[in-house]
């Protein structure tokens, strides 16, 4: 089987796998991270969000082949110093999901987001989160804490 | 900030104490250790207190609880109703849920029945364990026990400094054994009483207090462990391999097919029919290539399209009225006028954030284990030890949080495929559904068509309201997966469906001279396996009975020239109901009409509509409004306003936070969800073809006004305002068009056919 070189979250990994595994189970079986999760594997929901090369990106979707010289960066990647992202840090103050099971892809593509723009409207924001799903209707809390976080 | 980052918090309270057991070189949550030695435990028993409420050495609290928290925060609620009782801080409490062999069967999440039963249970164990503590407390320091206060779980005699024990030194780490009166039930229902009354509201504390949830921090961080993430050392990874048409059944299967996927192999039992292999990648990769000879079934299914008229059609196999009131025949017979209307709700999915997943490790020598995200952990226990022969006590079920859960999704089917598979190969086996079983195979929502009428005089009162229900059984199969033959893997090796009739009708004091309000239900499409069984999903029956009779209050207002609002507050007899509703309208700052307003600027029509409902004892009323763009059809509900009434308020800002993922995820059921299916199969499979709210139409604000009566025993609070939710929308589409939606969901395709 082919060898792969990924990095994720600024460590150098080696992983062997067909070429057409998507990353996302590169890293959740042989890395053992196990935020990105699976929701559908057709791209349409965002709980496999990473970030590469900075864009949010749907990891259940990306060929492990294609990601040489990329950075990849996951949930456990976003803490500075040891300290919540300002984003999680935004969430965890607005309780913001219930199951948390689709919580990878608001928070890297909110990630992603206040990097490009800090200051986002209401209808930034909405665009920018449109196409994630969550099942368990807390969209309004996001919208919140995304806020928070931008004014944070 | 401080971040909690134990693996097990969301089993346990506060993270601190508690054991968090990694296997080497595997991830394997342990049980949830209660920090009192469990050794030691005396056998679970509903008539002992100890099976609710525990001191630990430290002095902390255990409160067992047979129901679970999924995040909207349950488990802080009963740590205050515990902590209000004992006089300990509500962080001092943990909340343990999940574990089969420590905790009794409280039928799990069900029913809105968290803090309703769960949360009487264990505040009656709490005041019974505080009238024991107080009584050795006594003894300890002499002094009869009405002369005693607690603060902070430390006993004092009043008037006496100095004089003090604590809970923990009376009896931390050892367990009560002390009898309590218990009703006999097993499940929801399960009721428990001591002989010490519960405090009286009037002296609450930190009962009606806002505390934040004790789960969030993990989830953000990421360190809290899911059902997904579970992984007994030699693991296997299984797909279940499902037919590509609803009722075939495998005649031929070709194993070499998948003979260069390392490892993978086929397990098959009845027409039961599975892969697996020690990669993920590699389980999906061999159920893609997996050649499959099926047989030729023709399950000529309506469609969606046609479902209704099949249902008109269909010959009912029982039919369940409310005694009448009043003499229904004769006003219909007297009236001046009919007002009738027919609605027609869809099929709809569970559609959970990601399909079904869970872990069994048989061990036909030892305890199998299940680790399962289903939302009655006891009832999946039930079940694997059911397909497998297994007596219940040689079966151990842990709760693992999972991708969402509102009612029977596919979580349970997925634990006992895993059970069918791991006996098969002999090792622990993880099984995960793809999207298409997610959606397309879960136990469905069941689809109905409801006919309202009532009976006007020529003075415009309302003298007789009749409502039917023609609908599917909301138990195609049972709410919960502990029998084979409820489940999808069990038909499938070969048990026949276990069917029950069943449906709902309109909780409400609508205070019409003669009532009749009935339902019936026609059997299922298929016999067994059937891709559109139902089954309970987030209020079984709620949403689309309330859409039916709410809508036709609002017809009916209209039809009698009164205001929606006007016409509620005349007709509920019930102050309390009439309460919801006016505080919502005042809220929402309501214009009274009598004629659809039918407000438009620049091609969007804007509109306010009012829905009303009970659930189990909770009133909510809610207040939407829309904006309704005329050129694509496309509805925003763009602000709700909701009044909720549960008796008691345990806990405001949580229960604010649950109100809101209800109306959210109402919206969403209103305005785009519907379950597609041909004559061969179900055609809504991910969620291009089941789409849901998205963020640009999450609603710009919800305002939740919380009516409290602490005197008044707490209900539900978890799927109330998922009912008046639909009606709402669709009488504010009406105030907005002037057209009215009488089929299910308001997609931009329906309100555009209305517009023309």
């Amino acid at each position: 089987m082919p060898k792969y070189e990924l990095n994720v979250d600024g460590k150098p990994h080696s992983v062997e796998a067909d070429a057409d595994m998507p990353l996302l189970y590169a890293l959740r079986d042989d890395l053992g991270l196990k935020n990105p999760r699976f929701g559908c594997g057709l791209a349409q929901c965002g709980a496999c969000t990473v970030l590469i090369d900075g864009t949010p990106s749907r990891s259940c979707s990306i060929p492990v082949d294609s990601l040489k010289g990329k950075k990849i960066t996951t949930l456990a990647g976003i803490e500075k110093d040891g300290k919540p992202h300002k984003v999680q840090a935004a969430f965890i103050e607005e309780q913001a999901p219930q199951c948390g099971y689709c919580l990878n892809g608001w928070v890297m593509t909110s990630v992603a987001l206040l990097e490009k723009n800090p200051k986002p409207s209401d209808a930034q924001i909405r665009e920018a989160l449109s196409g994630l799903k969550c099942r368990c209707g807390t969209h309004v809390a996001i919208l919140r804490a995304v806020k928070r976080a931008a004014n944070a | 900030m401080t971040i909690q980052t134990n693996r097990r918090g969301f089993i346990a309270g506060t993270g601190a104490l508690v054991v968090s057991v990694a296997l080497p070189g595997a991830a394997v949550p342990a049980r949830a250790e209660a920090p009192a030695a469990l050794a030691t435990r005396p056998p679970l028993d509903p008539s002992k207190l100890a099976s609710y409420i525990s001191v630990n050495a430290d002095g902390t609290v255990n409160a067992y609880l047979g129901k679970l928290d999924m995040g909207q925060g349950t488990d802080v609620g009963i740590a205050q109703m515990v902590a209000e009782e004992l006089d300990v801080a509500v962080d001092s409490v943990h909340v343990l849920q999940g574990d089969t062999d420590t905790i009794l069967n409280m039928g799990g999440a069900t029913g809105s029945s968290g803090i309703w039963k769960g949360g009487d249970a264990l505040r009656n164990a709490a005041a019974e364990a505080r009238r024991v503590l107080l009584d050795m407390a006594a003894d300890k320091l002499g002094a009869p026990a009405d002369k005693l206060v607690v603060d902070n779980g430390v006993v004092s005699v009043a008037g006496e400094a100095g004089k003090t024990v604590t809970f923990a030194q009376l009896i931390g780490g050892k367990w009560f054994d002390v009898p309590m009166e218990w009703n006999k039930q097993i499940g929801i229902f399960l009721g428990v009483k001591g002989q010490a009354k519960p405090k009286s509201p009037k002296n609450y504390k930190v009962v009606g207090k806002t505390f934040r949830r004790r789960d969030v921090a993990g989830k953000v961080m990421g360190t809290t462990e899911y059902v997904v993430d579970v992984k007994p050392a030699g693991m296997l990874h299984a797909r279940v391999v499902l037919p590509p048409v609803a009722g075939a059944v495998p005649t031929s299967v070709d194993e070499s097919s998948i003979k260069d996927i390392k490892g993978a192999r086929v397990v098959r039992q009845g027409d039961f029919l599975a892969v697996a292999a020690p990669r993920e990648w590699d389980a999906i990769k061999a159920r893609k290539a997996l050649k499959v000879a099926w047989s030729d079934a023709r399950p000529n299914l309506p469609g969606d399209a046609g479902i209704y008229d099949w249902i008109r059609r269909a010959a009912s196999n029982k039919r369940e009225a409310m005694p009448d009131v009043g003499d229904i025949d004769k006003a219909f017979a007297e009236a001046a006028r009919v007002v009738e209307a027919t609605y027609e709700w869809p099929f709809q999915s569970h559609a959970s954030m990601g399909p079904g997943c869970a872990v069994v490790d048989y061990k036909p020598d030892a305890i199998t284990t299940v680790w399962t995200p289903s939302q009655k952990p006891h009832y999946a226990r039930d079940g694997v030890a059911n397909i497998l022969g297994l007596p219940q006590d040689k079966v151990h079920g842990l709760y693992m949080m999972g991708p969402g859960s509102y009612g029977r999704n596919d979580s349970g089917d997925a634990a006992m495929a895993a059970a069918l598979i791991s006996k098969a190969l002999g090792a622990p086996v993880r099984v995960q559904h793809m999207r298409e079983e997610g959606s397309g195979w879960d136990p469905k929502n069941p689809a109905s068509v409801h006919v309202s009428r009532a009976a006007v005089d020529k003075d415009g009162n309302v003298t007789a309201w009749h409502f039917e229900s023609k609908a599917f059984s909301r138990l195609d199969v049972e709410s919960n997966e502990s029998q084979p033959a409820h489940t999808l893997p069990g038909m499938m090796s070969g048990v026949p469906l276990k069917y029950t009739a069943a449906f709902g009708i309109p909780e409400e004091s609508y205070g019409f001279a003669a009532k009749r309000k009935a339902w019936e239900t026609v059997p299922p499409l298929l016999d067994r396996s059937s891709p559109l069984r139902s089954s309970h999903m987030r209020d079984p029956t709620g949403p689309q009975v309330a859409f039916a009779s709410e809508s036709f209050m609002d017809e009916l207002a209209y039809a009698v020239g009164m205001d929606p609002v006007a016409f509620r507050l005349k007709y509920l007899a019930d102050a309390r109901d009439r309460a919801v509703v006016k505080a919502a309208a005042d809220k929402a700052g309501w214009k009274p009409h009598t004629a659809a307003t039918k407000q438009t600027t620049g091609g969007v029509a804007r509109g306010m509509g009012v829905s009303f409902s009970q659930r189990s004892g909770t009133r909510v009323a809610v207040v939407a409004e829309v904006a309704v763009d005329a050129g694509t059809g496309k509805v925003w509900a763009k602000r709700f306003v909701c009044a909720h009434d549960c008796g008691q308020i345990i806990n405001p800002g949580l229960l604010t936070m649950g109100i809101e993922g209800n109306l959210v995820q109402g919206a969403s059921r209103a305005l785009w969800e519907e379950t597609k299916f041909d004559d061969k199969m179900v055609t809504s499979v991910d969620w291009l073809t089941y789409p849901i709210l998205d963020m640009k139409e999450a609603p710009e604000s919800i305002e939740v006004v919380l009516i409290d009566h602490p005197e008044i025993p707490p209900t539900g609070a978890g799927e109330p305002s998922m009912r008046p939710v639909v009606a709402a929308i669709a009488n504010a589409i009406y105030d907005a068009t002037g057209v009215r939606l009488r089929q299910a969901p308001f997609t931009p395709e329906r309100v555009k056919a209305g517009l023309a």
